[in-house]
């Protein structure tokens, strides 16, 4: 089937989200609109007007009742989705680079840049449903960069909102107490700057994404590396498949190389790997840029791709790709599925 | 007042300060002997002839450099029979000393020169102490079997894959990964690794030299320590190691720790060219780099060329060739330098050369083949030159010449000279190609005229067949547009049995192609063409059989045994290098970091251009088959071989198959693991969840409702008045 193509961004892609349901899109590029998709047919609800400078992050809550965004303007804003209004604006000293909601859908995270002195951090901020117009502005969690770590580049929440696990720019990643900011764990898994870390649907295990052109999933109660994924260009965004027991990665040739080399050795293909076996199994192009960012459908039925090329392009998944299966895997079925059929006979 | 001129009378010279007169005016006394020598061996003369022997030595000794100072001490009446000199510099004591010592001033003497300092160190009795001692032998160590890897059951071949820092060594397993022959090791080398000519040693290159690896485990064997050494070469039978470091050899001064154990000899000083003996890690010869070569931005190598046994080693100096015999002491054929006007090139046979001339009972001949350019009154020359006799077999006269490569076909029975010529104008470049035929009587020689430049020629190894890629020269040539031709050669089947005289024929041409390199297979018959380079081109590969099994279309020519027939090819944009194994089985091509970014990795194809392996590796650098010794079966042997090649091969593919399913089966069993790891961790953390409370986050169960809402907007009403 031929892909959608979201065309409303003059600048590349930052971030791509779907809501908890699927039917919207949320995309943020390095103009200064936020836009808000239909995922079915591709035609746009709408757009977050406001920020004065790049917006490197949106996130969307559980009810898709406010939106949160995080812009180089120094600011994170909140919106209210239905009208498209903005209903707070969060101050902050940096440039913010991530922004996400927590499960419990009452605190929002951001994280922020490191410069003109100022020490990057993951700022946590109350919010504060009944009287969406006043949040206070002081957070109730900093967590500054710890010494002897670089900065923070990307950061989320685990299950329950225990922890947050956060990427470095040197390639560790660390696991935070979400309740008082101590550091419990960290380990160095890549040799260049975390790009992009996604959980799983229930937040037991992360992906992340790094420069050195490896993907790794890493467990969160241990930070054991779990599954390696590598690859033959520097990554963006990894991103965990539902259903199917696939990831999806992003990446390509650094922006600043794409002039000296052609489309075809840019590398600028989504890749699907096995998530267990580790293989590679396919690749989608289209871009023609690196790809910025990489999410898929709540329910595994599509995916939206984020692009340097300041396209966005939703892919809805075909029969081929659920039925696409290895043997280990269809006889590790049949053997469970005529197990559960004994079982039922017994009862 | 009147002013009173002070007259000289009344300075007090006592009063004046001439120190810094003094300082500035000051002779160093020179109270060392390092400038002065002894000279030994001069004649005993009266006394009278005293101002005769002066004159006499001080002309001999001057042919080496100035001296300051001759002393001739007397005693009753007659010379002592030495004398001591007197130098302006310790760089003239140096010159002379080496220059001079141990020649002869007449037939009766022989003089000896030596510093005093030595003198007075050595000639001290009880100085060195005049008792033998046992040189300290260091214990034999043994090495491994160093050609263990040739007894591989499966007869497979061994390569290298340098990548980043790391470089293994690893067994051909055709389509599936490779395995590792040892444990690939990071910072092997500092530059890049190769194999010794018959593979049985590897050599890393380091900032302080060489190191040979060897045997099964690939334990270090020796060390050739050479500082900052960049380029290294072999003699054909891996006897002897060639160096050559752009930093010239500097001794440690005599007391410093290091001299004990320093390699070269005070002769080696300031040399950068160093030949070793591979089997005992010592350097045997050195040599000064020719000044012309000092600072050129692409140095010619190898510098040192060898005959085919390793006897010979021959370079080419200023107007002539040294040609040096490694069996006596590397010393100079004849003393002397071969005088050739000139000379730009030269190659040595890589056979014995059977030569018409010679009975059957000789021992084959050293033939090596030169060429000197046009000079205003002489024209181009290609000569073959027998050594050690250093008779001249054959010249040919060549004008109007550009440049010459010599090509000498495996065994020697040919050599294909490449005569690039220029007309008139000196506009268009043409290309000639001459063939000596060295077993034939008189070495008759064919030529080949063509209008096109050859910018690639190849010999079919072991055979009588070659490859050639030309173009017209053309100025302002369009590089986006293929205008390579490829032509096949091959000599004309004679009807008349008595003409043995061949000729050959250009009998197929492939026209209007990018390819710009020919890669023959070690063992013949098949040829991998490639485009390697080229700025609008692409990279690619194509195959080639030169026997074709299929019957000949009738547009082919007859008159040749060969058949041509294209049997694969590869487009391989990134492609740096090909390199065949040396069994003729395979092709490995690969693109490297060390030229570019793009596609940095490796292919492997079978000899026919089927694609086996295709691997992108980040930072690859180098593959690196390793090579074999010759065959050691008789031609009888590997006739049977042949004739019973069906059984043989019946035999080997069963065992691929068996390894094929192996392979699958560990795979499948790999993946089951994992997937059985995968979900125990899973149902563990399903198990936890609970305990933790976690409520499902995801929405896939929850119930979904499509609300449909139809908005009509009235856009426009009208109320029209039908009449």
């Amino acid at each position: 089937m031929r892909p959608l193509l979201l065309k409303g961004h003059e600048r590349s892609l930052t971030q791509v989200k779907y809501n908890r349901e699927g039917d919207l899109i949320f995309t943020v590029a390095k103009d200064k609109e936020a836009s808000i998709w239909f995922s079915f047919n591709g035609e746009r609800l709408g757009t977050f007007i406001g920020h004065g400078g790049t917006i490197w992050s949106i996130d969307v809550d559980k009810e898709t009742f406010l939106s949160a965004t995080g812009s180089a303007d120094f600011t994170a804003k909140l919106w209210r989705v239905e009208t498209g209004e903005t209903v707070f604006t969060f101050p902050l000293d940096t440039p913010v680079r991530r922004v996400e909601f927590n499960v419990a859908n009452d605190k929002l995270l951001t994280v922020t840049d490191e410069v003109m002195g100022f020490k990057g951090s993951i700022t946590i901020f109350k919010l504060n449903y009944d009287d969406i117009y006043n949040q206070d502005t002081t957070p109730v969690l900093v967590v500054h960069t710890k010494e002897g770590f670089e900065r923070v580049t990307v950061a989320g929440w685990s299950y329950l909102d225990k922890y947050i696990i956060a990427g470095h720019r040197d390639g560790t990643i660390s696991k935070i107490d979400a309740q008082t900011g101590e550091l419990i764990d960290s380990v160095k898994v890549h040799d260049g700057l975390v790009t992009d870390l996604q959980f799983s649907e229930d937040r037991t295990y992360f992906i992340t994404s790094s420069k050195d052109k490896i993907s790794k999933i890493l467990d969160v109660d241990t930070l054991k590396v779990l599954k390696v994924y590598e690859t033959d260009a520097p990554l963006n965004s990894a991103a965990i498949t539902p259903v199917k027991n696939f990831v999806v990665l992003g990446g390509g040739q650094e922006a600043r190389d794409v002039t000296t080399t052609s489309a075809n050795q840019g590398k600028f293909e989504a890749r699907f790997f096995h998530k267990i076996f580790e293989d590679e199994i396919g690749r989608v192009k289209g871009h023609f840029g690196p790809l910025n960012y990489i999410a898929v459908h709540p329910k595994g039925t599509s995916y939206a791709s984020g692009g340097e090329d300041g396209y966005v392009r939703v892919h809805e998944f075909e029969k081929s790709y659920y039925d696409f299966k290895y043997d280990v895997e269809k006889t590790a079925e049949a053997t469970a599925n005529s197990k559960l059929n004994a079982s039922d006979d017994e009862e | 007042m009147a002013l009173v001129k002070p007259t000289l009378e009344d300075i007090n010279v006592d009063d004046i300060q001439f120190d810094d007169l003094e300082e500035q005016f000051q002779v160093p006394e020179d109270r060392t002997f390092e400038k002065y020598c002894v000279l030994d061996g001069a004649p005993i003369a009266p006394e009278s002839k005293v101002p005769i022997l002066t004159k006499v030595l001080t002309k001999f000794l001057n042919q080496a450099a100035p001296i300051a100072d001759l002393y001739l001490p007397i005693e009753d009446g007659k010379t002592k029979g030495f004398a001591f000199v007197q130098y302006e510099s310790l760089d003239a004591v140096e010159k002379s000393i080496k220059t001079l010592s141990g020649k002869k001033l007449d037939v009766k003497h022989r003089l000896f020169l030596n510093k005093f300092s030595d003198i007075e160190k050595y000639g001290t009795s009880g100085n060195v102490t005049d008792e033998f001692q046992e040189p300290n032998l260091p214990p034999f160590e043994e090495t491994d079997y160093l050609k263990s890897w040739l007894q591989d059951e499966s007869g497979r071949d061994q390569f290298i894959l340098q990548k980043a820092e790391v470089t293994g060594v690893f067994w051909n397993k055709r389509k599936d990964n490779p395995e590792p022959a040892v444990e690939p090791r990071v910072g092997w080398t500092d530059r890049y690794v190769k194999f010794s000519p018959k593979g049985t040693y590897l050599f890393s290159v380091h900032a302080q030299g060489i190191q040979a690896w060897g045997g099964k485990d690939f334990k270090q064997l020796k060390r050739f320590p050479h500082p900052n050494v960049r380029l290294i070469d072999f003699s054909p039978n891996e006897k002897y190691l060639v160096t050559l470091s752009p930093d010239p050899i500097v001794l440690p001064p005599d007391d410093h720790p290091k001299r004990a154990s320093f390699p070269f000899g005070p002769e080696s000083q300031g040399h950068k060219l160093v030949v070793w003996e591979i089997a005992t890690g010592l350097p045997v010869r050195t040599f000064a780099l020719p000044p012309h070569l000092e600072n050129v931005k692409e140095m010619v190598w190898p510098l040192l060329k060898w005959s085919y046994d390793d006897k010979y080693v021959a370079r080419v100096g200023p107007n002539a060739l040294a040609i040096y015999d490694t069996t006596e002491n590397f010393a100079l054929l004849d003393k002397k330098p071969v005088k050739i006007d000139g000379i730009v090139d030269f190659e040595f046979a890589p056979a014995g050369v059977q030569l018409a001339s010679a009975r059957k009972q000789d021992p084959l001949s050293y033939v090596l083949a030169y060429w000197t350019p046009e000079t205003a009154n002489q024209t181009a020359r290609v000569a073959l030159l027998d050594v050690p006799s250093k008779r001249v077999l054959r010249t040919i006269n060549l004008f109007q010449v550009s440049d010459v490569k010599l090509h000498w076909q495996d065994d020697a029975e040919y050599l294909g000279v490449k005569v690039d010529r220029h007309t008139k104008s000196k506009k268009t470049i043409f290309t000639n190609l001459e063939f000596f035929k060295l077993n034939e009587k008189d070495i008759p020689v064919e030529k080949i005229e063509l209008k096109e430049i050859v910018i690639n020629f190849q010999w079919e190894p072991k055979g009588d067949r070659f490859i050639t890629i030309s173009k017209l020269d053309v100025a302002n040539e369009n590089r986006s547009i293929p205008k390579n031709i490829i032509t096949f050669y091959a000599p004309e089947i004679s009807k008349n049995k008595a003409n043995t005289l061949k000729k050959w024929i250009g009998f197929k041409n492939i026209e209007n192609k990018f390819l710009n390199t020919i890669s023959f297979s070690p063992k013949g018959r098949f040829v991998t063409l490639s485009t390697i380079g080229g700025s609008a081109t692409q990279g690619s590969l194509e195959f080639y059989d030169l026997d074709y099994a299929g019957e000949k279309k009738d547009t082919e020519p007859e008159n040749v045994n060969a058949h041509v027939k294209q049997v694969g090819s590869n487009q391989f944009s990134g492609i740096t290098d090909v390199q065949w194994d040396p069994s003729g089985r395979f092709v490995a091509a690969w693109s490297s970091f060390w030229r570019h970014k793009i596609e940095n990795g490796y292919r492997l194809f079978d000899f026919s251009g089927n694609l086996l392996r295709d691997e992108l590796i980040d930072e690859f650098k180098a593959f690196v088959w390793r090579p074999r010794p010759d065959s050691l079966l008789t031609g009888g042997d590997r006739k049977k071989v042949r004739k019973n090649l069906r059984e043989y091969s019946a035999q080997f593919d069963e065992i691929d198959a068996m390894e094929e399913n192996a392979a699958t089966r560990d795979l499948i069993l790999s993946r089951r693991r994992l997937l059985e790891e995968w979900t125990s961790w899973r149902s563990t953390i399903e198990s936890n969840k609970e305990q933790y409370g976690i409520v499902e986050s995801c929405s896939i169960n929850e119930e979904e409702e499509i609300i449909e809402e139809i908005k009509e907007e009235i856009i426009e009403e009208k109320e029209e008045v039908v009449e």
